[in-house]
């Protein structure tokens, strides 16, 4: 199992743990995290499971697609360390991965 | 044959037309789109009034046309019809990446959640304000007192636009989108005047708000944003005229729809009469329910295949999220109105890519106002007679709901 820590907009943190192999996105909706829509079901066309990975895990999380980076580039508010959570799989390189949530999806 | 509407089952498959606005006024355009789905998913029409064109009827095909923004093109127009002449006013909807994607970031802060927010409170008030004025027991239209009144105040609280001449929004939305001749205009130029009296009165609200402290309105945001103090006027007429738009005919046919639907459905209406707080999950039922877009259209870039059919570059494309909110492959019990179904939110009625629908957070925070405050008022709004549906195949809406209003005991 892989430990992933959510963390909401207010500081409200959710830990949870996963199988390796789905998206963080599914690891959110399927443990009840609010915060993560995921309106299109993980098809990367929404965008309403932005999330922002804590600098330290950002490489492990792997390259922002054109796919993705489209969606992203649209998005009012984008950072540096941005993704979409349907984009990223959970594998055991990821235990201990932190994410936080925007304030809104959108 | 007429429109084929009376056999939709039996009659030859390559001659149904989805495109006829004939068949959404008389809301008999299930059957066609259920046996496409079945039968034909990705269907060829190669004679109808709009020419020949393909119908996207499975929610799976249609999340992949809108995702291929490189093989399906919003250019030159999403509609249907090509009505693509000078007077038509260039709009991001209508334009493919990168162009796109930098006029929709120019627009889009303004209806982001971070600012719908502030403006709650307001747009509660003038809810309140509605509702409180309707008549209990007396047989009214809904759709005019209440799902245009509301949708045009909620533009003008939007744009904090001169509340006593809102009804101008709702005149300069319906002549943007007008075909000349068909009622609002009677030609282009007369179109074209109005869209230039908009201009004018929407400068002058600029000039107004940008010597103005910074407000909450989207004129002023616009005024004083970074990325959009800037603009010309082609391009700030251009935004306002697709926000008004937007704005107007999708959640005013979602407001009269979700009436239509707790009608039709008693178990859900008592549901909700039991637990308030089920109404952010049936808003987007409802806008499920009631697609008030019922396609956008694309066209081909290049030779490609989908469903098994060999699509020519050039060809016309539409995708009819009405029927892929209907697929019950993606959706379960996808022809049942369920206000408390799981995964509410998956729906089409929005599109899905770079175009989804830009003001979706706006139209369901209207909608979930209007129906906790209705819930403070009123047992139910009982529909007393037959809706009268729009002649269009794109709004898939009312003109008219005669309702009577039952207050709480």
């Amino acid at each position: 199992m892989v430990k992933i820590k959510f963390i909401e907009h207010s500081g409200q943190e959710h830990a949870v743990e996963t199988n390796p192999g789905a998206s963080v996105m599914i690891a959110a909706v399927s443990n009840g995290v609010p915060g993560i829509d995921a309106d299109c079901g993980g098809a990367c066309s929404c965008a309403t499971c932005h999330v922002y990975v804590d600098q330290e895990w950002l490489e492990k999380t792997g390259e922002i697609n054109p796919t993705e980076e489209a969606m992203l580039s649209i998005s009012t508010d984008r950072k540096e360390n941005s993704r979409l959570s349907c984009q990223i799989l959970v594998n055991e390189d990821l235990d201990g991965l932190v994410v936080n949530m925007p304030e809104f999806q959108f | 044959m007429e429109h084929g509407r009376e056999r939709p089952w039996s009659m030859p498959i390559e001659k149904i037309d989805l495109s006829h606005p004939g068949i959404w006024q008389a809301n008999e355009f299930l059957p066609f789109m259920e046996r496409l789905r079945l039968e034909d998913p990705v269907h060829y029409c190669a004679e109808s009034a709009v020419g020949p064109y393909w119908s996207i009827t499975k929610y799976k095909d249609i999340v992949q046309v809108d995702t291929s923004p490189e093989i399906f093109s919003s250019e030159p127009t999403i509609g249907i019809v090509d009505t693509y002449d000078e007077y038509t006013l260039p709009s991001f909807i209508s334009m493919d990446p990168p162009k796109h994607d930098e006029q929709r970031r120019i627009a889009q802060p303004v209806v982001a959640p971070a600012n719908l927010t502030r403006l709650e409170d307001l747009i509660r008030r003038r809810v309140c304000n509605i509702l409180n004025d309707l008549p209990l027991e007396t047989e009214f239209d809904w759709v005019q007192e209440v799902s245009i009144e509301l949708t045009t105040q909620m533009l003008a609280t939007l744009f904090d636009f001169p509340f006593k001449s809102r009804h101008k929004l709702t005149f300069w939305s319906d002549a943007a989108t007008a075909i000349p001749g068909a009622g609002v205009v009677s030609s282009n130029e007369q179109r074209w005047a109005a869209m230039e009296e908009c201009l004018q009165v929407f400068t002058d609200l600029w000039n107004e708000r940008v010597n103005a402290e910074p407000g909450n309105d989207l004129v002023s945001m616009l005024a004083h944003g970074e990325a959009t103090q800037n603009m010309p006027p082609m391009e700030y007429l251009g935004n306002i005229i697709l926000l008004i738009v937007g704005g107007n005919d999708t959640t005013r046919n979602s407001i009269s729809g979700g009436v239509l639907a707790l009608n039709e459905n008693p178990v859900e209406y008592e549901k909700l009469r039991a637990d308030h707080s089920i109404i952010p999950n049936m808003v987007s039922e409802i806008i499920r329910w009631q697609t008030p877009l019922a396609y956008m259209r694309r066209t081909a870039l290049v030779d490609t295949e989908l469903g098994g059919k060999k699509i020519k570059a050039g060809d016309k494309v539409v995708m009819w999220y009405a029927s892929g909110n209907r697929d019950s492959e993606v959706i379960e019990r996808a022809d049942e109105f369920l206000i408390d179904r799981d995964k509410a939110r998956q729906h089409l009625s929005f599109g899905f890519g770079l175009h989804r629908c830009m003001g979706n957070r706006l139209a369901e925070m209207q909608l979930r106002i209007l129906w906790e405050e209705i819930m403070q008022r009123f047992d139910k709004i009982e529909v007393v007679g037959q809706p009268k549906r729009v002649y269009s195949s794109f709004i898939k809406g009312y003109t008219h709901l005669p309702v009577r209003l039952h207050g709480l005991n």
